[in-house]
């Protein structure tokens, strides 16, 4: 059953992923995204992690692409019929089908046992998963949990820097 | 629930880098009470404040601390780069204010972003978890994708910004993929312990979540040290850029990227060396071969210097192939060496350079050799320190990296990388040529030679020709500061 429903929503996820680059609408290409953001949070949450899938939805799929919309409506980007490439879309598509290929026969081939960590799937459901996270947060990865905050105010630094009118 | 227990946390690692941050944010609200004509206040104040964090990292010498649960360290390794990023950063400074204002942009936040880059550097060099390098790599290169960018009204400086970000979110893609697949492998981000968990394997070269990592995380890292065929942006870049933020480009976020894949790689995976070391023979031979020929047929000097760094990477890459001591300690006395020549270099071409980013052609050198001997002299140091030629700092830095590769066995790789360095001479040689044995085609109007940047150009011209002389005086320190990875 779980096999099953995970079969069905990587297709979805494979199929949305395809229509994010192929739809000529950026509207349609973001539609598309979120479809696939969608897909992934449910991932996470048949891997037993719910934190991260409502991070996901609410972080991507709900503000990040919201902004994303709202910039595509803004600038009113038209349909551009540019030039089709073609020969280097062939190119581009041999190459990849042949990588494509070569790793899936690779990973097909070798069996890979992976190492078993310290928090097995009981002891997350006995301490809860949000908890596990903030607990590792604050206390393992806590420099680079600040390092974030010296990010984020780069970030903005840049970008008024670039976007403002006058500075 | 019981109760929670916060590690032990000491800031002494992690103290030039705190102290660069609050330099930085105080910076950023002085810079709003100056008046726009003093904004070189700021890059004079900032480069005390670099200054006194190379004191503050001079003190750690010898020092072996982690912290932060083992998120980074303080050891020679990471105190030898921080001194490179602090060397790069303190001469960018001195020669960004003259551009700046002559260019229209000297917008203070100008010395912010270059010490939050200098922080981010710092942090790839002395992290020891995949989260800090990684997180490292990001700050560093959030404020160069701006840096690049910082001369808005200038539309390649705008075109700079935007490669720059595009390809660079890209390449994180693919280090970010390569460290969690490596955690995926390993179950641990904690470099000694990957390498713990690696070297229990009985054959991890046949674990291909892991190799795939590693390749991925190769990846991640050639880009960001321009090596071929990861180059494709440099070019562009390094052209559009403003100037000094080229100069500081093409020297101090190399060398960090160099840092942290020297740690990652001879820490985590020495293992896998015979795997990574196939694929980075490959990458040498293209980047020095692709570095130096493209740069041949170049007129715009700004964009010979760009490739000529990408050939520079590859030297460094030889040594990174031979992974032995030799090679190592050489690179990282050519990361500190090109530090000094490359920018200095660069601050010769600010001083020909005209408003507009115009008078950047070889051709424009002409007759600079009888006009301004004393810049002329300076430049032909540099050039001859990147060209490698006794008794300079690079020909010491190339004999290492070369000794190394021939120590570990790889011939041909030297063979390989000395006739690319003799090709090399042919375009240094040219601007030289211009420099001293041709008439000047138009009468130029020159700009005056400020303070800092003559101190720029001095500090660079002992630092190309010190270690070349004396060469035990650096590598004794960069013999130190590699044995304790």
């Amino acid at each position: 059953m779980e096999t099953l429903f995970f079969l069905i929503v990587s297709l979805v996820a494979i199929i949305s992923a395809i229509l994010v680059v192929t739809c000529r609408n950026p509207i349609n290409s973001a539609l598309s995204l979120i479809l696939t953001f969608f897909c992934l949070a449910t991932y996470y949450v048949m891997l037993d992690a719910p934190f991260l899938a409502a991070v996901q939805v609410m972080v991507y799929a709900g503000a990040i692409m919201v902004l994303i919309v709202f910039t595509i409506m803004l600038l009113n980007i038209r349909v551009n019929a540019s030039k089709s490439q073609s020969h280097k879309i062939v190119l581009g598509s041999v190459i990849g089908f042949f990588t494509l290929l070569n790793t899936a026969v690779i990973v097909f081939k070798s069996r890979v046992a992976l190492p078993n960590g310290p928090l097995t799937g009981d002891i997350i459901k006995q301490q809860g998963h949000t908890e596990l996270i903030g607990r590792e947060m604050f206390t393992t990865f806590l420099l680079p949990f600040e390092i974030t905050s010296i990010l984020l105010l780069v970030a903005i630094v840049g970008a008024v820097i670039l976007a403002k009118k006058k500075i | 629930m019981d109760m929670i227990t916060i590690p032990a946390v000491n800031f002494t690692p992690i103290l030039p880098e705190i102290f660069l941050s609050v330099l930085a944010m105080v910076l950023l609200l002085i810079n709003v009470f100056i008046p726009g004509d003093r904004k070189a206040y700021l890059g004079y104040l900032s480069f005390v404040g670099i200054v006194a964090a190379g004191v503050l990292v001079a003190a750690g010498w010898g020092g072996h601390i982690e912290s932060f649960s083992g998120s980074v360290v303080l050891d020679n390794f990471a105190t030898f780069f921080k001194m490179i990023f602090l060397v790069s950063a303190g001469l960018a400074v001195l020669i960004s204010d003259q551009y700046m204002e002559r260019e229209g942009c000297n917008h203070g936040e100008l010395y912010p972003l270059i010490l939050f880059t200098v922080v981010g550097m710092m942090l790839m060099a002395s992290g020891t978890d995949l989260m800090t390098i990684f997180l490292g790599l990001e700050v560093m290169s959030v404020a160069l994708y701006v840096l690049a960018g910082f001369n808005r009204k200038n539309p390649k400086s705008n075109e700079a910004g935007l490669k720059y970000f595009l390809l660079g979110c890209f390449s994180t893609g693919f280090l970010l993929y390569g460290m969690a697949l490596t955690y995926g492998a390993t179950g641990t981000t904690r470099i000694a312990k990957i390498a713990a968990v690696v070297g229990q394997m009985s054959l991890p070269s046949a674990n291909i979540m892991l190799v795939a990592g590693m390749l991925l995380m190769l990846t991640g890292f050639a880009f960001k040290i321009a090596a071929a065929p990861f180059h494709m942006w440099t070019p562009d870049v390094y052209e559009g850029a403003p100037t000094p933020m080229t100069a500081f480009m093409s020297a101090g976020p190399k060398a960090a990227g160099f840092a942290a894949a020297l740690r990652i790689f001879l820490v985590a995976l020495p293992t896998l060396q015979v795997e990574w070391s196939q694929v980075l023979w490959v990458l040498a031979v293209l980047t020095m071969t692709v570095g130096n020929i493209t740069a041949l047929r170049q007129d715009n000097i700004k964009r010979m210097l760009a490739y000529s760094s990408i050939a520079h990477a590859g030297y460094a890459l030889v040594g990174f192939t031979a992974g032995n001591g030799t090679g190592t300690a050489g690179i990282l006395f050519y990361m500190l060496s090109y530090a000094f020549m490359n920018i200095g270099a660069f601050a010769i071409i600010i001083l020909v350079g005209k408003k507009g980013e115009s008078n950047g052609n070889v051709q424009d050198f002409a007759g600079f050799g009888v006009k301004h001997p004393v810049l002329a002299v300076a430049m032909s140091i540099f050039l001859f320190s990147l060209a490698g030629m006794p008794p300079t700092a690079g020909f010491i830095g190339k004999f290492y990296l070369f000794s190394g590769a021939i120590q570990q066995g790889y011939i041909w790789l030297a063979i390989i990388g000395v006739l690319n360095s003799a090709a090399s001479v042919y375009y240094y040689l040219r601007v030289m040529v211009f420099m001293y044995m041709k008439d000047p085609t138009e009468e130029f109007d020159w700009m005056q030679v400020t303070a800092p940047m003559a101190l720029c150009v001095a500090i660079s011209v002992i630092g190309s020709l010190i270690p070349g002389i004396i060469p035990s005086l650096i590598l004794q320190f960069a013999q130190q500061a590699i044995k304790l990875i």
